[in-house]
């Protein structure tokens, strides 16, 4: 169960602005595996979840271009995709799950049909079955009496229902890998772990892989089985869970996980990193993390470190990574 | 369906509205100089003439009592009879009512079919030529008066192309169409001006919407996020203001009718202000508030129909 369900090589989206086109994200590389779930972890601006859109061809903005790279699903390249072939991978290969259900799902139409509408455009199906299929995976996704929930409209869902609505939109047409960005941050604390769990179920009982795009490093640690660390537009590091959390071995991944506030220790100061993240139209050069890097040297300025092995799949793009526990210990 | 509930309880709301407009109408009406019998009768009337038809009108009552008999009459179905005209008002108006609403319902239809088809080219195509002449038409569109743009399209489409009748109303049901299609087409111009803006405004924002990215993420094609989501969450507003304009439409029918010497309503009320003739001028004036009120609260059901978080 560990073959790899989607590829993506060197993906670069562009800003087109008034000077030379700029990258946001920066030869973004990762594998996904079957039944994997895969955080994509990082500060506001870090490419995140331009890189999702990426995959699904739906940039947000006029002025963002996908400049180069690949994105290998199911033998097929997306980012080569005529238009018409891309729509089938949206809903059908790929679902997508936004941060604010509220906002995504239409407001005039009834839940029910706005999944039965994403199974009719993917499959030649009747109106009936696809109400029946549509019916079934509001059941799957824990939401109670779908019959008489189909017909309802989305502002009569509580928050987490209606991220769970979301979740059957999402999953409508069975598919491959699921793409969720921020799922949880609009959701109180209680709703976020049933959000979670039903996730990890999903996995578990389907064998669908997820794409877990956030900020939060707890929800991290409960859910991802690898992570990739985004800054700048570019995975700084990527790994198991375990080798990212408490081990990282980039500065930025060190520096976040030293920032999580810990449990038991109330009236603490919260830890921050110093410095902004940097804006588009003013990447640094060489390693993008150098202004705010504590260990940031002369090379750091002008060479962008390539993202090398640090162990058994765990990469780092860092000329001076952390060392790791075992180093330390020698 | 507890939302529909208003649908039982909004007439009696509405009723005081109806009680109010009657009183102001019927002062104003009266507070204007001028007298309805001196006008029936001619310069050369006497003065006892004069006295006699007044008492049977009934207009050398105070003005009060005229107010009370009008509206005891108003609850037996009555509303006076006219004293140019000698026929009952009520009678007077229904012969008359065909052609105004016939061109209040064609302009509101007609001025849909431009609105959306205009707004659609518009928010799809946005910043190209189409929408710059779009925006350009309909922004000088709601600085020209009704009455110009009539005549305008009397001289180009009746004087110089022969296509339609300068104006009246015809007499079988094609001939009637026939001739109401300046009219219609004069008052749907105005009306699109204002609703194209409207509405591309909010094409645009609910293209850009989360719902609209949601809906192509699910795969649908573009045409189909427009059609299925895009629309029918953008005509929410427009209708709202199609309703508030249809006030302004009733009341332009005066306008309109007039430039196209159209028999209906409005002319009989420019009329029977002209003669003074209170119980007509009453009458439409009551014909037209129902009228307005009526629209709007059409225009509520709609709303709630058209969205589910709505609740009146």
């Amino acid at each position: 169960m560990s073959d790899t369900v989607l590829s993506v090589r060197d993906l670069t989206v562009v800003v087109h602005g008034d000077g030379p086109p700029e990258a946001i994200v920066d030869g973004v590389s990762f594998d996904l595996k079957r039944g994997e779930i895969l955080g994509l972890v990082g500060e506001s601006g870090s490419g995140k979840s331009v890189t999702s859109r990426a995959l699904i061809r739906l940039l947000p903005g006029a002025r963002l271009g996908i400049a180069g790279g690949s994105a290998v699903l199911g033998g097929r390249d997306i980012l080569a995709l005529d238009e018409n072939s891309v729509r089938a991978v949206r809903g059908g290969e790929i679902g997508m799950i936004f941060q604010n259900p509220s906002s995504h799902l239409d407001p005039v139409m009834t839940i029910g049909r706005q999944i039965a509408e994403s199974i009719r455009f993917h499959r030649s199906v009747s109106r009936g079955e696809a109400r029946r299929q549509a019916i079934d995976i509001l059941r799957q996704v824990g939401i109670p009496d779908p019959e008489r929930r189909y017909d309802a409209y989305p502002h009569e869902f509580s928050g987490g229902m209606r991220q769970r609505a979301m979740i059957a939109v999402a999953l409508a047409c069975d598919p491959d890998v699921l793409i969720a960005d921020e799922p949880t941050t609009a959701l109180d604390v209680t709703v976020q772990a049933q959000i979670l769990k039903l996730l990890m179920d999903l996995r578990d009982t389907r064998g669908v892989s997820i794409i877990f795009i956030t900020h939060d490093l707890g929800v991290v640690s409960q859910i991802c089985d690898r992570v990739a660390v985004m800054y700048g537009g570019r995975i700084v590091e990527v790994g198991d869970k375990r080798d990212i959390i408490g081990n990282g071995r980039h500065p930025y991944t060190a520096g976040l996980v030293a920032c999580q506030p810990a449990e038991g220790h109330p009236g603490e100061r919260v830890r921050t990193i110093a410095g902004q993240p940097p804006r588009v139209g003013q990447m640094p050069p060489g390693c993008r993390f150098h202004p705010r890097c504590p260990k940031a040297d002369a090379v750091c300025m002008q060479t962008r470190p390539p993202l090398e092995a640090s162990g058994t799949a765990h990469l780092v793009a860092c000329h001076h990574p952390v060392l790791n526990a075992q180093e330390v210990a020698s | 369906m507890n939302r529909y509930r208003f649908v039982l309880y909004r007439p009696l709301q509405l009723l005081p509205v109806l009680v109010g407009i009657s009183i102001i109408t019927f002062v104003l009406i009266r507070s204007i100089p001028g007298d309805p019998v001196r006008v029936l009768l001619g310069p050369r009337s006497t003065p006892s003439a004069i006295e006699r038809i007044r008492e049977q009108f009934g207009l050398n009552e105070p003005l009060w009592v005229q107010y009370l008999y009008f509206v005891k009459n108003l609850f037996h179905g009555e509303m006076g009879r006219s004293i140019l005209y000698k026929v009952d008002v009520l009678k007077l108006i229904v012969s008359r009512i065909e052609p105004t609403l016939v061109l209040v319902g064609g302009s509101v239809l007609l001025a849909l079919a431009i609105t959306i088809p205009l707004a659609t080219i518009a928010a799809r195509r946005r910043g190209s030529l189409a929408d710059h002449v779009i925006r350009l038409v309909s922004t000088a569109g709601l600085g020209l008066p009704a009455f110009w743009l009539g005549i305008m399209l009397i001289i180009v489409f009746s004087v110089q192309l022969d296509l339609f009748p300068v104006s009246g109303y015809g007499r079988t049901f094609l001939d009637k169409l026939h001739h109401m299609v300046l009219p219609c087409l004069t008052a749907a111009l105005a009306l699109s001006a204002v609703l194209t803006r409207n509405l591309r405004a909010s094409l645009l924002a609910e293209l850009n919407s989360d719902q609209a990215t949601a809906a192509r993420a699910r795969g649908l094609p573009e045409n189909q996020v427009f059609w299925r989501h895009v629309m029918p969450n953008s005509l929410v507003p427009t209708i709202n203001l199609l309703a508030i304009n249809i006030g302004w439409l009733i009341s332009g029918t005066v306008v309109l009718e007039s430039v196209f010497a159209i028999p209906g309503m409005g002319q009989l009320l420019v009329r029977g202000i002209f003669t003074r003739d209170y119980m007509v001028v009453q009458g439409v004036a009551m014909c037209f508030a129902l009228a307005t009120v009526m629209v709007n609260f059409l225009a509520d059901i709609l709303t709630v129909t058209a969205d589910p978080r709505v609740k009146l």
